[in-house]
C-alpha cells in the first residue's frame, strides 16, 4: 500500500494573488481547521514537498518561479491550485500581462474554485489530491511515467521531464 | 557479554520504533497544547514510509553517502552506550556522528544548507562543554567511565549530579532541536531558513535523517535514566518516569518559547555549564 496519501507534505507559493486565498491556505493549519489530523505540513521547501498549492494568476514574472518550484519537486507530486485566479485568470484573465491560470505554466491535478477560496474547500480539495498522489504513486511503482495518463510503455516517458510535454502541447494549441 | 548482546539487539529493533513513538506523542502532545486535534501517534512513521517512496532527486551523490554515515555512526553510539561501554567514547562517536550531518549539508553547496550547517557547527560547540562535564561528573561521583558500572552504582549518580542534571536538561533542548534552540534545521511544523541543514535532503535521504533522529533520542534519554539508575528496580521505575517527564518539559518548553539567536544559545549554554557543571564538579572535588 502506498503511503504517499497518509503524509503530504504542501509547499504554498502565491503567485500574484491578492493573499485572500493565503490566508484561507494559512487558516487551514489553525485549530480551528488543523489540517496536520490528515499528516499534513506546511514544509516550505519544494523538495520536501508532496503538494504544490498555488494561489494567483501567472505572470510572465512568476512563470519561471512557479516551474523551478515544480521542477525542485520529487514525483510523486500533486498541485492545487486554489482560488478563481489559480484556475482560470479569474477576473485578471484578460489583462496583457498575465498568462492565465497555472495550468498554462504547469499540469494542474486540482482546481478549487472562489474569490477567495474557503478552508473547507481548500481541505476537500486537498483531499480530492490526495487520491491522485496516490494513483500517481502506483503509476511510479509500474514503471510508468507519474505525470501521463496513457498505460504506455515506460521508454516512452524516459527523456521527457514530466509536464513538459503538456505545456508544449498547449503552447501549439494557442 | 550475552546482556551486552541482547540490550545491542534490542536497541537496534525497538530503539526505532520506541523514538518514532515518542516523536509521534511529541506531535499529538504539541497539538493539544496549541488547541488542536493533532495528527495519529504513528504518523512519523507514515512520514518515513512516504519518504522511501519518493523519486530521488540528490543533486550531489556524496551526500547521500555522509547522511549514511551519520545514520550509521548514531546506531553505533546508541549501541556502545547500551552494551555499557566507556561513555567518553560514546561521547566522541556521538560529535563524529553530528560531523557527518554538517559535511553532508556542506557538500550540497546550497546557500539555505550551508548556513544550517553554520548553525550545526555553533550548536555542536554549543552543547558539547556540558557533555563533556557530565561524562567528567559520571567518573568523579561514580569511579568509572563505564555504563555498565555506573548502571549498578551502589547510589544513585544524581544524588551526587544534580547540577549536572540540570545542565544537561538544559542542552537537551538543542539536542533533540527544539525551541528555542531549534537553529540548525526545521523539525515538523518548524521553518527556518528554507529548511536549514535538510534543504538539499529528500527522500531516502531525509528518511535517514528521521530515522537517526529517533535512535538519537532514545539515546540521550538512556543519559538521563543514567542519573537514576542504581541496579535496582525502583530506580529503574524513577529512571523511566524521569525520562519521559524530562522529554514531557522539552515539549513544554518548545511550544513556550520562540526561537532565539545563536548567541543566546552559545552563551547560555555555555554559562549553564560553567555555573552548574563547574560548580558540581568542584563541590565533588571537596567532598
Amino acid at each position: 500500500m502506498s503511503y504517499v496519501a497518509k503524509s503530504p507534505w504542501i509547499i504554498h507559493y502565491d503567485g500574484s494573488s491578492c493573499n485572500g486565498c493565503d490566508i484561507e491556505v494559512l487558516a487551514c493549519l489553525t485549530p480551528m481547521y488543523d489540517v496536520e489530523r490528515f499528516g499534513i505540513i506546511n514544509t516550505g521547501n519544494p523538495k520536501h514537498a508532496d503538494v504544490f498549492m498555488i494561489t494567483g494568476a501567472v505572470n510572465e514574472r512568476n512563470k519561471a518561479v512557479i516551474k523551478q518550484i515544480y521542477d525542485q519537486m520529487p514525483e510523486p507530486k500533486v498541485v492545487v491550485a486554489i482560488g478563481i485566479c489559480a484556475c482560470s485568470g479569474g477576473i485578471w484573465e484578460e489583462c496583457y500581462n498575465v498568462l492565465g491560470g497555472i495550468d498554462k505554466v504547469i499540469p494542474v491535478d486540482c482546481y478549487i474554485p472562489g474569490c477567495a477560496a474557503r478552508p473547507e474547500a481548500i481541505i476537500d480539495g486537498v483531499v480530492a489530491g490526495l487520491g491522485v498522489l496516490a494513483g500517481k504513486r502506483e503509476r511510479m511503482e509500474k514503471g510508468l511515467d507519474p505525470e501521463g495518463t496513457d498505460e504506455a510503455a515506460p521508454e516512452a516517458a524516459v527523456g521527457a521531464p514530466a509536464g513538459t510535454e503538456t505545456a508544449e502541447a498547449e503552447k501549439e494549441a494557442e | 557479554m550475552a546482556i551486552m548482546i541482547i540490550s545491542v539487539i534490542a536497541y537496534l529493533i525497538v530503539g526505532p520504533l520506541l523514538g518514532g513513538f515518542l516523536s509521534g506523542c511529541d506531535r499529538k502532545i504539541t497539538a493539544h497544547m496549541q488547541g488542536r486535534v493533532g495528527p495519529p501517534i504513528r504518523q512519523p512513521f507514515y512520514d518515513v514510509f512516504k519518504l522511501t517512496e519518493k523519486e530521488d532527486i540528490t543533486v550531489n551523490k556524496i551526500q547521500d553517502f555522509y547522511v549514511l554515515c551519520f545514520l550509521i555512526f548514531i546506531i553505533v553510539t546508541g549501541c556502545l552506550f547500551f552494551a555499557g561501554q566507556s561513555l567518553l567514547l560514546v561521547f566522541f562517536t556521538l560529535t563524529t556522528a553530528s560531523t557527518f550531518l554538517i559535511i553532508a549539508a556542506y557538500s550540497s553547496t546550497s546557500p539555505y544548507a550551508e548556513a544550517g550547517a553554520q548553525r550545526e557547527l555553533l550548536q555542536v560547540m554549543a552543547y558539547e562543554p556540558m557533555v563533556l562535564i557530565t561524562a567528567v561528573g559520571f567518573y568523579m561521583s561514580t569511579g568509572s567511565f563505564d555504563v555498565s558500572q555506573i548502571m549498578t552504582s551502589e547510589s544513585m549518580p544524581i544524588w551526587a549530579l544534580w547540577g549536572l542534571f540540570i545542565g544537561f536538561i538544559f542542552i537537551l533542548t538543542i539536542k533533540l532541536r527544539k525551541s528555542p534552540f531549534d537553529l540548525s534545521m526545521s523539525e515538523h511544523a518548524h521553518q527556518e531558513l528554507v529548511a536549514g541543514l535538510k534543504t538539499e535532503f529528500s527522500g531516502k535521504t531525509l528518511a535517514m535523517v528521521e530515522v537517526a533522529h529517533w535512535y538519537e533520542n532514545v539515546m540521550l534519554l538512556g543519559i538521563v535514566f543514567l542519573f537514576f539508575a542504581n541496579g535496582t528496580i525502583y530506580g529503574a521505575i524513577i529512571g523511566v518516569v524521569v525520562c519521559l517527564l524530562a522529554y514531557f518539559f522539552e515539549i513544554f518548553i518548545d511550544n513556550s518559547f520562540a526561537r532565539m539567536k545563536w548567541q543566546a544559545a552559545l552563551n547560555s549554554a555555555w554559562i549553564v555549564a560553567a555555573v552548574l557543571g563547574g560548580v558540581n564538579l568542584f563541590v565533588l572535588l571537596l567532598v
